[in-house]
């Protein structure tokens, strides 16, 4: 795929730290990547990687504790006809908004959150009020952001329905959330999230709590929405055969820092960086051979407390260098077309070059 | 295609070599070996002591037990002395210094009758001092029901001055508050702490029968705690104390009350302990000792009381509390304990009328002991009950 | 209705279960009065060899871990047999087992948990964990205990050293190695993994698989695994079992399963895997609906709701198990006629 000349979202050198009792932990120590309109950029990685964070971090709702230290997280926001996007800038269609420097609980953010960038969380259940019906949470999303009537809004939720392929969206959206069974909930989450035409969904693993054959439809129903209508989405999950079926662009991220970033073939087919190439090799597949000793990883991911000093892979790595890869980190630097390493192999290669 | 048969477990690379060492858990800092060897009791301590409000109230409770343990060492008199020509003497203020010198003592006091009311008038009288000494000889007493001591933590240093004391006034008929109220935390603590520990015995005793036995059993021991908390509790306890026996003697009316306050006290930690049972039965660990083959004594002991135990007593320790001021709200109105048992409650009914409040504010005294005690319990209790989970997180 | 019986194998039958049902009642009303049973395991029969892995997969609510709970008797089965064959070739029907008689098949049977927080006591210390099940079997002296603890651990991978820790001081992965030394000290024949690695990080399962094979190898164990990945359920397993709706609808050797299913629901479960190859975008296929409620089965077939095959017979009358081929049992009225995709173009 082509794409666009300008980034819908940019993320630039992003830091979110916690602080905490026990001491601080970089959750997120700059990671950078842009995103294209009607791209899907994965972000992989496992336990305590910051790919949850970072998503947080993007939409500024971070646990207390967290702070955003450094970077940027520009967005491209529509102005046309939202006058509730007006950040008093010069007029023009669109706009360059850094969020990092807006205010978490601002009216513009919450406005941003819904209207350009909509969340799938993990958990569907926990997504929709057990007291309300559905139907009536997607129309508190659709009146907090458009001046519609409350029937228009009904009319507009019950269109987003049948755009997940609910059936019988005029029945279903008086049900309560936990009258819908897990693939039905989930397509609703969907549904509220895209209720608004955000331009950005933020999916944070949307198929990790459901079974695999549920997991295919939503997975094809994201892809379908996304096809049609040309959404941005920022995939997370720890999943490595769901990003090879869904992403464009991979962000592979390692205990707070990106290891690797470019294009999923890119990824698949020729990873640089030692992690991602051990991480693809030590996964089994429906395809590989049963029955053999996989290779490895070795050793655990450390507690984010103690995190390696130099590269945080390096006490895991097959590669490690003494005395480089542990003194200080590796730059994110390309290693072919928009594809980006973050490992002294390639770095040494740059300066001999 | 496949033959049919199982695949042997052929693998291409050969799987006999041993495994490889886990060399992630090299830990070189001796802060972490200590955490990883850490028990719960050490983690749980851990997080409590950085709760200072919790370990401050943790360090004026054992101040308070000690009271308990002896009263008698704390106060400056007996607490049944009474002297009508003492009555509503103020609080005698102590001076630390005088001329310079560190030598404390307190002012005396010199009752005038006023002419006109023929009330004792008590003016302090700062040139007569009498001299206070500390950790000194004093009137023998018990300690501990058994040995004869007479260490005193204040007495006066002229022994004739003994009854010139009374850092915190006297009462009606003339008694030391301070030596009284001494008295007083050694009753209402006592009784606060036995009506809990027999709620503790009670509610293990039954919450454990009815969440481990379940069916019939549970469904009667959970209606008979759902009738005791739907009674309404003051006319009850007033019911049951005021069907006490006036003849009955302090002792006895003691024990009667930590019975009737525990009689309720039990069913909250009841039902804990029950839902304890319950939720721990499907532990993935109880499971696994199960399949081991281990007994259900083994199970219930090994596993699952260790699990609850520190819930049990942070629970504990925020019931005290509820028992003390129950205690001392019977006592205040009459019903619980009488003098001559010395309790805060009862010392308070000294505070009952408005006119004595006015005259002597100092026999309010006794309310401020109570509510520091239960700030203190309550203060502790949630401090262990917050540090009580440390795998929470 | 049949059970499966084994082809002619060099290999022993070291479980048989035969027609297991457990049904779990729905209560409602003060009298708790039962109004309906929700079918958990809904006649069920397999078996597994001596030293195979039997792989047992299915979507979540399709019974496959209350069918191994009930082969450990961690819950008593409705109806049916669960034949345990001991070392000395006698058989015996776990079914019918009370407490005590389960006593003396406890230590033939282990379990490896699923979640590596949940199943270790995080009041105990390793060597309190480990050895529990060797002082309940009579090991009381303290150095005995401690020298096969020691060699547990380097068994499994850990430093003996660590046996004063308590769990806290461990990883995910590192539990779980722990979980397995436990399930070990008994040195059982059958030991029963309910979803062994799908609570760890990817870099670590692949260390556990590894570690189960190996043990598998030196022990000779074997091994029930019960999981909901199918990528994980190939690599380990020697047969696999498909399990829907509380009924057992594919039984195969895991190469001819994947790459020859005959009964369309593990066509349709095989087509459901994302694969992580990029070049082969298309794979996503859904399959219609929603998985049957174990409360309130569809008639025939509980998979004819879905099935794009179904006929009127799917609709009405219920398919058995069947052998189709050698080791193969599928319960599928069409089976002999469909041709259907595997997720493996090789065999």
């Amino acid at each position: 795929m082509h794409p666009p000349a300008f980034p819908l979202l940019s993320v630039q050198d992003l830091k979110a730290y916690f602080y905490m009792d026990e001491g601080v932990v970089k959750a997120v120590d700059g990671v950078s990547f842009d995103v294209y309109p009607g791209q899907v950029v994965g972000i992989v990685g496992e336990s305590g990687c910051g790919k949850s964070v970072t998503m947080k971090a993007i939409l500024q709702i971070l646990e207390p504790g967290g702070k955003i230290v450094s970077g940027k997280v520009q967005l491209r926001v529509r102005r046309a006809g939202r006058p509730d996007l007006d950040t008093g800038g010069p007029n023009s269609a669109e706009e360059l908004l850094d969020l990092t420097r807006l205010h978490p609980n601002s009216k513009l953010m919450r406005k941003i959150r819904g209207a350009e960038i909509a969340l799938i969380p993990q958990e569907p259940m926990a997504a929709f009020s057990p007291v309300h019906t559905v139907g009536s949470q997607i129309m508190e999303a659709i009146l907090l952001h458009n001046k519609v009537s409350k029937a228009e809004a009904r009319q507009r939720a019950i269109d987003a329905f049948r755009a997940v392929g609910i059936s019988m969206p005029e029945q279903r959206i008086d049900a309560y959330s936990w009258e819908l069974s897990g693939g039905l909930r989930q397509r609703a989450i969907i549904a509220m999230a895209l209720s608004c035409n955000p331009r950005l969904l933020i999916a944070d693993e949307p198929t990790t709590a459901i079974d695999v054959t549920t997991q295919a439809q939503i997975l094809r129903l994201l892809r379908d929405l996304q096809r049609e209508k040309d959404t941005a989405i920022i995939f997370i999950t720890h999943d490595l055969g769901v990003i090879a079926q869904m992403a464009h662009y991979v962000v592979v991220m390692y205990l707070g820092r990106v290891m690797e970033q470019g294009p999923v073939n890119e990824i698949f087919a020729n990873p640089r960086h030692p992690y991602t190439q051990a991480l693809l090799k030590s996964i089994p597949s429906v395809q590989s051979t049963p029955r053999v000793r996989l290779p490895t990883i070795s050793g655990s991911i450390p507690h984010p407390f103690n995190r390696p000093k130099g590269c945080p892979f390096h006490p895991r790595c097959t590669q490690f260098i003494r005395g480089v890869c542990d003194s200080a980190a590796p730059e994110l630097l390309a290693v072919g077309k928009d594809h980006l390493a973050s490992c002294f192999l390639y770095q040494s290669q740059e300066v001999t070059a | 295609m496949n033959t049919g048969n199982p695949t042997p477990a052929t693998p291409s690379t050969p799987l006999s070599e041993p495994a490889a060492l886990d060399d992630a858990l090299l830990i070189t800092s001796q802060e972490e070996e200590r955490v990883s060897v850490a028990s719960n009791w050490t983690l749980v301590w851990w997080r409590f002591r950085k709760n200072k409000l919790a370990v401050f109230s943790a360090v004026l409770l054992i101040f308070l037990f000690t009271i308990v343990l002896a009263p008698d060492f704390f106060s400056t008199m007996d607490p049944e002395t009474t002297d009508a020509k003492l009555a509503f003497i103020p609080i005698q203020r102590i001076h630390w210094f005088d001329e310079g010198k560190l030598r404390p003592w307190v002012p005396a006091v010199i009752g005038k009758r006023d002419p006109v009311t023929l009330r004792m008038v008590w003016t302090t009288d700062d040139t007569q001092k009498v001299y206070l000494r500390f950790f000194s000889a004093g009137y023998t007493y018990q300690l501990f029901g058994r040995f004869e001591a007479n260490l005193h933590l204040v007495t006066a240093l002229n022994p004739e001055d003994a009854n010139r004391i009374h850092l915190l006034g006297t009462d009606r008929l003339g008694r030391d508050q301070w030596s009284r109220l001494a008295y007083a935390t050694r009753i209402s603590m006592t009784i606060g702490m036995i009506s809990v520990i027999l709620s503790v015995v009670l509610g293990l005793l039954l919450g454990g029968v009815s969440g481990y036995l379940g069916g019939l059993t549970d469904m009667f021991i959970q209606r008979l705690i759902e009738l005791l908390q739907s009674l309404p509790t003051i006319p009850i306890w007033l019911a049951l104390t005021a069907a006490l026996p006036r003849t009955w003697s302090p002792e006895r009316v003691f024990f009667a009350i930590s019975i009737i306050l525990a009689l309720r006290g039990w069913t909250t930690l009841g039902r804990e302990v029950r839902g304890r049972f319950l939720s721990l039965r499907e532990e993935d660990f109880v499971l696994a000792a199960e399949l081991a083959g281990a007994s259900r004594w083994r199970i219930i002991l090994h596993h699952m009381i260790p699990t609850f135990t520190s819930h049990i007593i942070a629970t504990s320790t925020l019931a005290i509390p509820v028992m003390i001021v129950t205690e001392t709200s019977l006592s205040f109105l009459g019903l619980g304990l009488r003098p001559p048992a010395i309790s805060w409650g009862v010392m308070l009914q000294e505070a009952q009328n408005i006119q004595t409040l006015a005259l002597a504010p100092w026999l309010m005294i006794p309310g401020l002991a109570v509510i520091i005690a239960v700030l203190a319990f309550n203060l502790v209790g949630d401090g262990l009950r917050d540090a009580a989970d440390p795998y929470s997180h | 209705m049949t059970t499966p019986k084994p082809a002619s194998s060099p290999r022993q039958v070291l479980l048989e279960v035969r027609h297991l049902k457990k049904y779990f009642p729905i209560y409602k009303g003060l009298m708790r009065k039962v109004v309906n049973q929700v079918r958990a395991v809904d006649d069920v029969s397999f078996f597994v060899r001596q030293g195979e892995t039997l792989g047992l997969v299915g979507e979540s609510g399709c019974g496959k871990t209350t069918a191994s709970r009930c082969i450990l008797r961690a819950l008593t089965p409705t109806s049916g047999e669960i034949l345990f064959r001991e070392a000395d070739g006698t058989v015996t029907d776990l079914a019918k087992l009370d407490r005590r008689g389960l006593a003396r098949f406890r230590p033939q049977m282990q379990m490896i948990f699923q979640d590596p927080f949940a199943s270790l006591n995080p009041r105990m210390t390793i060597f309190d964990i480990v050895s529990e099940p060797l002082y309940v079997h009579g090991m009381r002296s303290r150095a005995e205990r401690t020298e096969k603890v020691a060699e547990l651990l380097r068994l499994v991978g850990l430093r003996p050293e660590y046996m004063q820790r308590y769990p806290h001081a461990f990883s995910g992965g590192q539990r779980q190695r722990i979980g397995i030394a436990r399930a070990l000290a008994l040195r059982p024949r059958l030991v029963v993994a309910d979803e062994p690695v799908s609570a760890l990080d990817v870099s670590v399962q692949a260390q556990v698989l590894n570690l189960m094979l190996e043990l598998q190898e030196a022990l000779s164990l074997t091994y029930l695994f019960v999981a909901h990945d199918l990528s994980v359920v190939k690599h380990i397993s020697d047969r696999v079992c498909v399990m829907y709706v509380g009924k057992i609808v594919e039984t195969a050797p895991t190469l001819e399963l994947f790459a020859a299913p005959r009964h369309p629901y593990t066509a349709a479960l095989l087509a459901a895997v994302p694969v992580p190859d990029p070049q082969r975008r298309t794979a996503i296929q859904e399959l219609p609906g929603e998985v049957a409620s174990p409360a309130n089965p569809p008639s025939g077939c509980y998979f004819h709701p879905r099935c794009q095959f179904a006929v009127e017979r799917c609709r009405q009358e219920s398919p058995q198990l069947e052998e189709i081929a050698p080791d193969h049992f599928v319960s599928c009225h069409r089976a002999a006629e469909l041709s259907l995709p595997g997720a493996v173009s090789h065999v």
